[in-house]
């Protein structure tokens, strides 16, 4: 089923925000939909997207590729993403995510065997003054999760756990 | 002192739009729809000396004057993508007193003649985009947004748009391909956006606390506006403070405030008590400041005296490095950065920030002789001018700064 069919109201909604000869800037908004429909963006999401805006695949999927919360591949469910930019960094950020990383056994930019989460670093997110701090990207949300400790993370991750079953 | 911007933390619930009206707001914005016309409200931008806040520092009144007024429709955006390292002070306005800033938007697209205005939020701002869409509503069920506000002619919707993660779409023309659905990519320039930005309409960009700032100015007065601040920079400045010191964190001061102020008297001084070695006052982008003289520390922040320091302001994202830093640790992290950042249009960019990461990372890691530390030099100086945009100007800063005034770092790092 289109996005269209699937979420008219909504779909109508992003539409209407743009004027008609600027129909493409709802490329963004739709994308965001069809992720979180899904968990990650299909190609025939990608496709179904091409043609309600009058645009080439090719085009949408130079967009998706683009920008770094689009997603190809279906991954944890859950990323946690911790921001190990500069000024994170000079207050503990990296230590942070080493000490996470060894209390999942993983290393960072993998997935827990259970398939429910990921961890990577990423750049800045505008809370340098309240690292150490990640974003939390499930399905259809991002939370922002700062002044952050491992203990307090491995809680996190228990309640998300518990959520699945 | 009570705060003009961040009035939240004297008026806890200014978020909410019957105390915001309590406390004098949207009158600027129905004094100005009302009883001005749209270049009165110019002037008084103008007289007030407000230069943009988003890095550039650019008169703001003046560059609403450029909306040219032979093509139309024009647009206003506000630029929330905030996403230089060391920047969090949008959010907390837009969080917090997020009328002020529509308030300040619906002013200046008045100003400008715009009907539409878009708020460009970075795709991270989720929360805060669908709490803005709330106040939007508030405002147009009340009558401030809509049609013929207030009776007159003049009509005005706002809309937010997300972007998706990538720090290039805070660069303006950037910004205005990904509103239209494109990579964020920047455009060659001229023209400029005030002459052809968004669908090939004149276009006024502002930043979020650039905006913040006008509905005060409007109810104030130009010259209570300039009586605080410098004659380089009048009123007021948010200065996000972060690193090294005890109490990171958002700070509203006059422009001419010092270092040490804001260090010693808001920020607590630096953490373990060591002392402060260099100030990158304009986040990621900036040249490092050395502070191998404590009266370095008395410098008022304003553009000029920062200038001085050869280094930026910028958009006063204040990093404080202390001395357990060592240099080569610190550009290894903002290479890394705008190599990650760099859109890939332009080839010195692109390459430059490639090899200069390369180079970085050797050097760090103890693999790196000493020509390597003068290649990288090299490589930095050769980008300098021959970027598209700012940011391959940008990613050449800390590194060119930091080998001039803090060599001995990278000696010690490579082998003899
Ligand atoms: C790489 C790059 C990133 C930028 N990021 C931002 C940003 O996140 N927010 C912002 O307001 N301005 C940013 N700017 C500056 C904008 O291009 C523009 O000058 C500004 O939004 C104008 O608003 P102002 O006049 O109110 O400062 C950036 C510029 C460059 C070159
Ligand atoms: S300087 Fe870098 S970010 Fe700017 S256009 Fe060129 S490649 Fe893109
Ligand atoms: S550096 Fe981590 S949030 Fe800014």
């Amino acid at each position: 089923m289109s996005l269209a069919e699937k979420y008219p109201q909504e779909v109508q909604q992003i539409l209407s925000k743009y004027p008609p000869h600027g129909k493409r800037s709802a490329l963004m908004p739709l994308l965001f939909i069809a992720q979180r429909d899904e968990g990650y963006i299909s190609k025939a999401a990608m496709q179904d997207i091409a043609a309600l805006l009058d645009i080439t695949e090719t085009e949408v999927a130079g967009v998706v590729g683009f920008y770094t919360l689009y997603h190809e591949e279906k991954e944890g469910k859950y990323r946690i993403q911790v921001c190990t930019d500069l000024p994170c960094a000079l207050r503990g950020a990296e230590g942070f995510m080493g000490d996470l990383c060894d209390h999942l056994k993983i290393k960072a930019g993998e997935t827990t065997e259970d398939g429910l989460v990921t961890v990577e670093a990423v750049m800045c997110l505008a809370a340098c003054d309240r690292a150490p701090m990640f974003q939390l990207q499930g399905p259809d949300a991002i939370e922002y999760h700062e002044h952050m400790t491992v203990e307090k993370t491995m809680e996190l991750i228990g309640e998300l756990k518990q959520s699945e079953e | 002192m009570t705060h003009v911007l961040l009035r939240h933390r004297e008026i806890p619930d200014i978020g909410k739009l019957s105390v915001y009206q309590n406390n004098g707001g949207l009158a600027a914005f129905k004094n100005a729809v009302t009883k001005m016309k749209p270049g009165e409200v110019i002037d008084v931008v103008k007289n007030s000396g407000l230069r943009g806040r988003g890095g550039a520092g650019f008169p703001t009144g003046m560059k609403w004057s450029f909306a040219d007024a032979k093509s139309w429709p024009h647009y206003m955006v506000a630029n929330a993508d905030e996403s230089e390292p060391g920047t969090f002070k949008d959010r907390e306005v837009m969080e917090n007193n997020p009328f002020q800033f529509l308030e300040g938007v619906m002013i200046g697209s008045y100003a400008v003649g715009a009907n539409i205005a878009y708020i460009y939020l970075r795709g991270e701002f989720w929360q805060i985009a669908e709490s803005l869409d709330r106040k939007i509503s508030e405002l147009e069920a009340e009558g401030y947004l809509g049609d013929k506000i207030f009776g007159t002619d003049y009509s005005l919707r706002i809309y937010t748009h997300l972007g998706a993660g990538a720090y290039i779409c805070g660069e303006e023309t950037a910004l205005l391909e990904s509103l239209e659905g494109r990579r964020g990519q920047p455009r060659v320039r001229p023209p400029f956006p005030p002459s052809e930005g968004l669908y090939g309409k004149p276009t006024i960009i502002n930043n979020v606390e650039t905006f913040t700032n006008v509905p005060m100015i409007m109810a104030n007065g130009a010259e209570w506006y300039k009586s605080m601040g410098t004659a380089d920079a009048p009123g007021v400045k948010i200065f996000s403070l972060s690193g090294r010191v005890r109490k990171p964190g958002n700070y509203e001061l006059p422009f001419g405030t010092t270092f040490r102020d804001l260090i010693y008297k808001y920020g607590g001084g630096v953490q373990d008590s060591r002392s402060v070695r260099a100030i990158m006052p304009a986040g990621a982008s900036s040249s490092l400041i050395l502070v191998d003289d404590d009266s370095i520390l008395d410098t008022p922040m304003d553009y000029l005296e920062v200038r001085k320091l050869k280094s930026e302001l910028g958009s006063a994202s204040v990093i404080i490095v202390d001395d357990t830093v060592s240099m080569d640790w610190l550009i290894n992290k903002t290479v890394h950065f705008f190599r990650h950042e760099s859109c890939g249009k332009c080839t010195p960019c692109r390459e430059g920030t490639f090899w200069m990461s390369h180079l970085t990372e050797r050097i760090h890691t103890g693999q790196a002789v000493r020509a390597d530390v003068d290649l990288l030099l090299n490589v930095a100086k050769q980008m300098q001018g021959k970027c598209l945009c700012a940011l391959g100007e940008f990613s050449t800063m800390a590194v060119v700064s930091s080998l001039e005034r803090f060599r001995e770092d990278f000696d010690k790092a490579v082998q003899a």
